[in-house]
């Protein structure tokens, strides 16, 4: 190639040179001068013909072989006016192990996580999300293959993922609009429900965009219970309608459900004389969440101002056996529970670089039946509730600092007021986020 | 009314050449790309515009809607140069569409048939966000244009035989106006060559290669940082020492950097169209380099 280039600046120099002027190619006029005007011009010719191949000139493909590498960093300053150890959402309980609440007090790290993905050859991509906690300890959050060379709107996605249902679901921490999960996800979801699973996804051919999904999963996680057997532990479907009205304003509006049967789920539970006591259910699980969401951006241009309207609600049915302490009492008896809660969220970005943002939420304590276990447990007649309004400054589009304050009053008679520093900066390849 | 006309296309080319398929549907990045397929595809081709001149093609979201329509089409056309990086590998890889994935004949990036500026020697984020491949920003030199669309025309043949010549005629004939237009404009921005100019973001090397002009500072600190007062005031002063004729942003730029920095200066801000849409002069290809030299020869006045 670079011997062709200096050839054709050769050819050009003696075209351009007096005693060429009986020039070899048809369509080259005879040159009459030194003209160094000329001489660019002719040169310029030379170059476009030149470059003129149709041959791609790069090879596409992000990073050549190498696959994109993305890690998160966060860090957190919290205060808190109740002491995170009592942290509950009264009347609606979870698993020890499942992490809810604002977390720790003074300096934290958050959660960083590193991420790597790849197309693995022309049929599928996959990728390894990986999340380090706070307290040294490390979890797989995503680690999944998906097909990309299925035809007629079908994906396939199969392993550890964050399920479909919703709208926040799938959505990594990072890019949440706020420091943590709305209410309802932490009660019902223990925050986020990412299960070993398989799923298949149907994308309609309609100027609508209409979606429709379906997994089946181990159902491990909360609101499910590991399970050994064959077969599923947790299934969900889930329906997803969405459109552009004018150039500025985008929506989208979801429906899904998830299935799980957990079996001897412990829930730590406080009993009526006060005490703490571990309970244990086995039965069905069924939340259903109807999610909507609301763009603006004036021209569809997010670069100055824009505004998101956010909103779910989840409603939760349970029902199958609770059996009471079960290190001492061991009562089992028949349970009925049916709860739900919401969340209402707006971020609008007022000038460049700076969002502001509010959340309102709420969780309904529904109805809750222990049948002969109702003398031993409260059955809450409280509304747990929390609000919450942040701001945040995004230097460039890979870092953000956020100032939040949020008024959370999660435990009857117990109002915590919070306020959290945070930065969330992302490093290295940055791949395209969910709408 | 649009949705008749389509209807009338269709039912059109299905009368006029009995072993035509459905017109192909063709999903263009950005509003250049859409614009050429239009030039090369004629009837045979329906074309949707996943972005407008008046976006910032660095901040576009990965809206339901684009999902749809890269799930329908037949032929992606993009500007590639990681670009579209931050929704397009997510859009495709959603679409459920084989046929469009990168790597396959229905996926089509223009940045790979032409000659890249600004390849950066140093990757590093701090340097802003710079793209590896080089700037992205081609369709500002019309000759690339011109490269463009001799590939996306034998592209179009490979995913649709059956209209092969049609395509070459088209494309041929399309060349043949454009290098004539090509070389008027090369012609009038001639006063333009060696032109100190400022810009707002760095989108415009391209344009600088093709005529002459000469950048000489930018109004974001780094690629894709917005411009503080801090740095203006650095370029104000820069430009005392050593003065700029014009400054150019794109369309879709917020224009409160550029005016109070061509007040101060005493210099013209322009906001070229940047792309097909740009602003109400710039409704296709040709009017769109029309109107950019002439906004830029009106700034040497």
């Amino acid at each position: 190639m670079k011997f062709f280039r200096k050839f054709f600046a050769m050819t050009a120099l003696a075209l351009a040179l007096p005693g060429a002027a009986l020039a070899a190619s048809p369509d080259t006029e005879p040159v009459k001068s030194t003209d160094p005007q000329r001489l660019r011009s002719i040169e310029e010719r030379v170059e476009q013909l030149e470059s003129r191949p149709v041959t791609p000139t790069t090879a596409a493909g992000a990073n050549s072989f190498n696959p994109e590498i993305s890690l998160i960093l966060s860090g957190l300053y919290t205060n808190l006016s109740q002491d995170p150890a009592n942290y509950r959402i009264t009347g609606f309980p979870v698993p020890s192990g499942v992490e809810i609440g604002p977390g720790q007090r003074g300096f934290s790290l958050a959660e960083s996580e590193l991420g790597i993905y790849a197309n693995i050859d022309p049929y599928f991509y996959g990728g390894l999300n990986y999340a380090m906690h706070p307290d040294d300890t490390a979890s797989v959050e995503e680690a999944f293959i998906q097909t990309t060379a299925l035809s007629s709107g079908v994906t396939v996605k199969a392993g550890r993922f964050f399920s479909g249902i919703g709208y926040l679901n799938v959505q990594h921490a990072h890019v949440w609009d706020f420091v943590d999960a709305p209410l309802a996800y932490q009660a019902f979801l223990g925050t986020q429900f990412g299960d070993d699973a398989l799923q298949v996804k149907w994308l309609a051919p309609t100027e609508l965009f209409l979606e429709f999904g379906a997994e089946l999963g181990r159902g491990r996680p909360y609101p499910g219970s590991d399970r050994d057997k064959n077969g599923s532990g947790a299934g969900a479907l889930f329906a997803h309608a969405g459109g552009d009205i004018g150039a500025s304003h985008s929506w989208r509006a979801g429906l899904s459900v998830l299935e799980t049967a957990p079996r001897n789920r412990a829930l730590s539970e406080t009993n009526l004389a006060g005490a703490a006591v571990t309970d244990s259910f086995s039965g069905d699980s069924r939340l259903w969440i109807a999610d909507f969401v609301w763009k603006y951006a004036p021209n569809g241009n997010p670069a100055r101002t824009n505004f998101k309207l956010q909103a779910e609600y989840l409603h939760r049915h349970e029902d199958g056996q609770l059996t009471y302490d079960t290190t001492g009492v061991a009562n089992t008896a028949a349970y009925d529970a049916r709860q739900s809660g919401w969340y209402v969220q707006g971020i609008y970005q007022f000038m460049p670089r700076w969002r502001a943002g509010l959340r309102t939420e709420q969780l309904d304590h529904g109805t809750v039946d222990y049948s002969s276990n109702n003398a031993r447990l409260p059955r809450s007649g409280f509304n747990p509730t929390r609000n919450s309004v942040m701001v945040d400054f995004n230097p460039s589009e890979f870092s953000r600092i956020r100032l939040q304050f949020a008024r959370d009053d999660s435990r009857q008679s117990v109002t915590d007021n919070q306020a959290f520093i945070q930065y969330q900066m992302s490093l290295g390849a940055h791949g395209a986020h969910q709408y | 009314m649009k949705n008749l006309l389509k209807l009338f296309l269709s039912a059109a080319t299905l009368a006029f050449s009995p072993f035509a398929a459905a017109a192909l549907h063709v999903f263009a990045c950005e509003p250049e790309w859409g614009a050429l397929a239009q030039e090369l595809g004629g009837d045979r081709v329906s074309i949707y515009v996943a972005t407008s001149a008046l976006q910032d093609p660095h901040r576009i979201q990965a809206k339901p809607s684009l999902l749809a329509q890269a799930r329908r089409a037949d032929l992606v056309v993009c500007t590639g140069a990681e670009l579209e990086i931050g929704w397009l590998p997510l859009v495709l890889r959603q679409s459920g569409n084989n046929a469009v994935q990168p790597g396959r004949p229905g996926y089509f990036e223009a940045a790979n048939y032409v000659t890249k500026l600004e390849v950066p020697t140093r990757l590093d984020r701090a340097e802003g966000d710079v793209h590896a491949a080089g700037n992205p920003h081609i369709q500002t030199d019309p000759r690339n244009i011109g490269r463009v669309a001799i590939a996306l025309a034998q592209r179009l043949a490979e995913i649709d035989p059956s209209g092969a010549t049609s395509y070459q005629q088209r494309q041929q004939d399309f060349t043949k106006r454009w290098d004539a237009a090509v070389e008027r404009w090369t012609k009038q921005a001639a006063p333009l060559r060696g032109v100190p100019v400022v810009v707002q973001h760095k989108g415009f090397p391209y344009l600088e290669n093709w005529l002459g002009l000469r950048e000489i500072a930018s109004l974001e600190p780094k690629p894709g940082v917005e411009p503080t007062s801090a740095h203006l005031t650095a370029v104000l002063e820069q430009l005392q020492r050593q003065p700029a004729r014009m400054i150019l942003r794109a369309a879709y730029s917020d224009d409160r950097s550029s005016e109070w920095l061509a007040g101060r200066a005493r210099i013209p801000a322009l906001a070229l169209p940047f792309t097909v849409g740009g602003n109400d002069k710039a409704g296709d290809l040709f009017s769109l380099f029309d109107d950019t030299v002439q906004q830029l020869l009106g700034a040497l006045k």
